[in-house]
């Protein structure tokens, strides 16, 4: 919500307009009162921020690297000129670990020895497993079923940086199921562990704290625009899946009038489809995992699964401060179909070398969009500035995208399916 | 129709010298009709306030069975709707006091007032709220004292003196003490926790604080009655329905309740 001076940074909750709080079992509330306080405490702790800022330039690689992605915005944004905020080069390959290597050490501050997490591709598994093998952590991911198939790899990865990893065979066995076995592990061994939540939701202090440790990339990206284009950008651009990397750049220009703000969801096979996962575009206002925010629901309340070529966009929920952002229309949601999203991740290869993340495709199919809206208003192209979050890389997404634009043939289709363990 | 609330049945029980017995069962599970049957059952074998959950599609504060019971109730078709008629259906057969045990997402989708209005409606006394805080519950609040239902909240072994205190403020009926950090799910023993619950729920006001999680055996329900006023069990008549129906489930209430013949 706005302070008093209008600003809306550093929104502190409980609450960002109707949204937000904590509808959560009693179980779990003094936990969340207790990393309330610890939270607050150490952003007021010299000791804390410098720990957070040595990991983040001397283990993640901050601050991450802003490129002019010339040939991408000649050939596909009319000649607009797209900046691309390099969270693809940290270390584990995405903007998850901005928040592990954070909540970790509020973890530690905490005196608690275990960390569980929840994961869908397994990006924040493995971000989790890596901040807790540095950190001398127990770690347990919570994974649905479907998806340890799927992304057996990433599976390996954790295992091999120490983490258990348990399958979810419950509910619909999805990435909203992990979350719901995680807070039952959580309810039953709080005194030990640490909930190290992926995402910018869940009950209150989730949202403002994951916000936190990522605001770092809002920071970095306005310092950097200011200093290659010589002013701030016409519009910021990100995917939103729960909306953490989205909330981390957004904050940095939130205060600037004159920077529009673009979250892209997924919007799977179309929003007049049932596959999608275009939560704010389609959802409405309703509680899960902790907080009021728009949901993706049946006329019973009843949680709706969400479908995404993504894995990390493919959360039927979305976290609060998204949800006021967009009621007051400080920032404007769009979704992003797989195709579209797809068509965009090639663009991105073949003219920049970057593999991006297919998360990140989707915030580079909306800036295809934005940029050709503003010039078809009647912008001189080279005055079109767009700063994009480019979330993470590719790698993990090879064997998606292979599939997708057919170039696996039948012997490698197999090959690639005997070592995902299919 | 003047419904019977749960704080009548406690205390009728009270004045018989033992603690209420509350049973649990998941609306739709394994259809309506054998819920409302299976209600009666336990009804008719002891069991004072009966508690009817809706199934949800998060239930996170759910162990196993009760997960795969609403679970398959869903699958069946269940329609958040249907909830009244089962309630309905049970308060027109018997004088238990009738609850309904829900996730509140279902409860906001419906809208609170008309969720709260049907039910009063169908004869039902109140809502136990697994996942919704006083903090959060003003809507609730207002509806409740509208239609006349009894709020029942949950105080934890974790919760801190001010957080007992407020919740038992706003609660009304009984206060619904978790026995143990945990999910729902029959245990061997029920935790040494539970005492310490009730204790501070008493000390904080509540006129009456019940006891869950957890509790599946006759020997629970004597060891708890010993210094609780309600004993409340779930999984354990979840799974004697599912295994062996609707006998099974009134056969277990009559064990639990002491009120089986040898
Ligand atoms: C690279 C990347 N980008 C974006 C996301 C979506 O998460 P969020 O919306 O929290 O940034 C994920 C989630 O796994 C991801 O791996």
């Amino acid at each position: 919500m706005s302070t008093s001076d209008g600003s809306l940074k550093n929104a502190s909750g409980p609450y960002f307009g109707q949204y937000g709080g904590r509808w959560m079992p009693e179980s779990l509330m003094a936990a969340m009162d207790e990393l309330t306080r610890t939270f607050e405490d150490a952003k007021n702790d010299p000791d804390f921020i410098a720990e957070v800022r040595e990991l983040n330039k001397n283990y993640s690689g901050r601050p991450s690297l802003l490129t002019e992605a010339k040939r991408f915005g000649e050939q596909f944004c009319g000649g607009a000129r797209i900046f691309l905020k390099r969270e693809d080069l940290n270390h584990t390959g995405s903007h998850k670990i901005n928040n592990v290597l954070g909540q970790a050490l509020l973890a530690k501050r905490m005196g608690k020895t275990r960390i569980i997490a929840e994961t869908g591709a397994g990006q924040h598994g493995v971000a989790s497993a890596t901040a807790a093998a540095l950190m001398g952590m127990e770690c347990v991911v919570y994974m649905g079923a479907e998806d340890t198939r799927r992304q057996a790899l990433n599976v390996a990865r954790m295992e091999l940086l120490g983490a258990t990893v348990i399958p979810v065979t419950v509910g619909s066995q999805t990435l909203k199921d992990a979350i719901n076995e995680a807070l039952r592990d959580w309810v039953a061994n709080v005194d030990s562990t640490h909930y190290l939540l992926g995402t910018a939701a869940g009950g209150h202090p989730f949202p403002a704290l994951v916000r936190y440790f990522h605001q770092v990339i809002g920071d970095e990206a306005r310092e950097q625009i200011l200093e290659q284009a010589g002013r701030l950008p016409d519009a910021v651009t990100a995917c939103v899946g729960g909306g953490s990397n989205a909330i981390g750049i957004f904050h940095g220009f939130l205060d600037d009038a004159g920077v529009e703000i673009y979250g892209f969801e997924a919007g799977g096979d179309g929003v007049d489809t049932e596959r999608t996962a275009a939560t704010i575009t389609l959802g409405r206002p309703g509680v899960l995992h902790g907080a009021k925010s728009y949901l993706m629901q049946d006329e019973d309340g009843q949680t709706v699964e969400s479908h995404s070529i993504s894995a990390g966009l493919d959360y039927p929920g979305v976290g609060p401060e998204h949800a006021y952002l967009a009621d007051i229309g400080r920032v404007h949601y769009e979704a992003i179909t797989d195709t579209e999203a797809m068509d965009a991740f090639r663009a991105l290869c073949r003219t920049e070398g970057i593999l991006p993340a297919i998360e990140s495709a989707h915030a580079l199919a909306g800036t295809i969009k934005v940029a050709g809206r503003k010039i078809a208003a009647g912008a001189k192209p080279q005055d079109v500035v767009i700063v994009v979050s480019l979330s993470g890389r590719g790698d993990k997404d090879v064997h998606t995208a292979a599939e997708w634009f057919g170039l696996l043939d039948d012997a490698q289709d197999q090959a690639a399916d005997a070592q995902e363990g299919k | 129709m003047s419904r019977i609330t749960s704080a009548q049945k406690i205390a009728a029980a009270k004045a018989e010298g033992r603690p209420a017995l509350i049973a649990y069962l998941p609306a739709g599970f394994p259809d309506a009709a054998t819920t409302i049957e299976a209600a009666v059952a336990v009804a008719e074998n002891g069991v004072d306030i009966i508690e009817i959950g809706i199934p949800y599609s998060d239930p996170v504060m759910d162990g196993e069975v009760i997960q795969q019971a609403t679970t398959a109730a869903l699958a069946d078709g269940f329609k958040v709707n249907q909830i009244f008629e089962i309630i309905q259906g049970i308060t027109s057969r018997c004088d238990a006091a009738v609850m309904v045990m829900t996730y509140w997402n279902p409860v906001l989708r419906m809208g609170v007032d008309e969720f709260s209005r049907r039910f009063a409606e169908a004869g039902g006394a109140g809502l136990i709220t697994p996942d919704l805080v006083p903090d959060e519950a003003g809507e609730w609040l207002e509806a409740s004292a509208k239609y006349d239902l009894e709020r029942v909240f949950l105080v934890a072994p974790s919760s801190s003196a001010q957080r007992v205190e407020m919740t038992v403020a706003a609660s009304s009926g009984f206060v619904y003490c978790v026995s143990v950090m945990g999910v729902t799910g029959a245990r061997s023993e029920v935790s040494s926790a539970a005492q310490g619950v009730v204790a501070a729920a008493h000390a904080a006001g509540a006129e009456y604080a019940c006891v869950g999680l957890g509790v599946s055996k006759r020997e629970h329900v004597e060891e708890i009655g010993a210094y609780a006023d309600g004993v409340i069990v779930g999984t354990a008549l979840v799974a004697a329905l599912r295994d062996g129906g609707v006998p099974a489930v009134g056969a277990l209430a009559a064990e639990l309740s002491g009120s089986a013949r040898a």
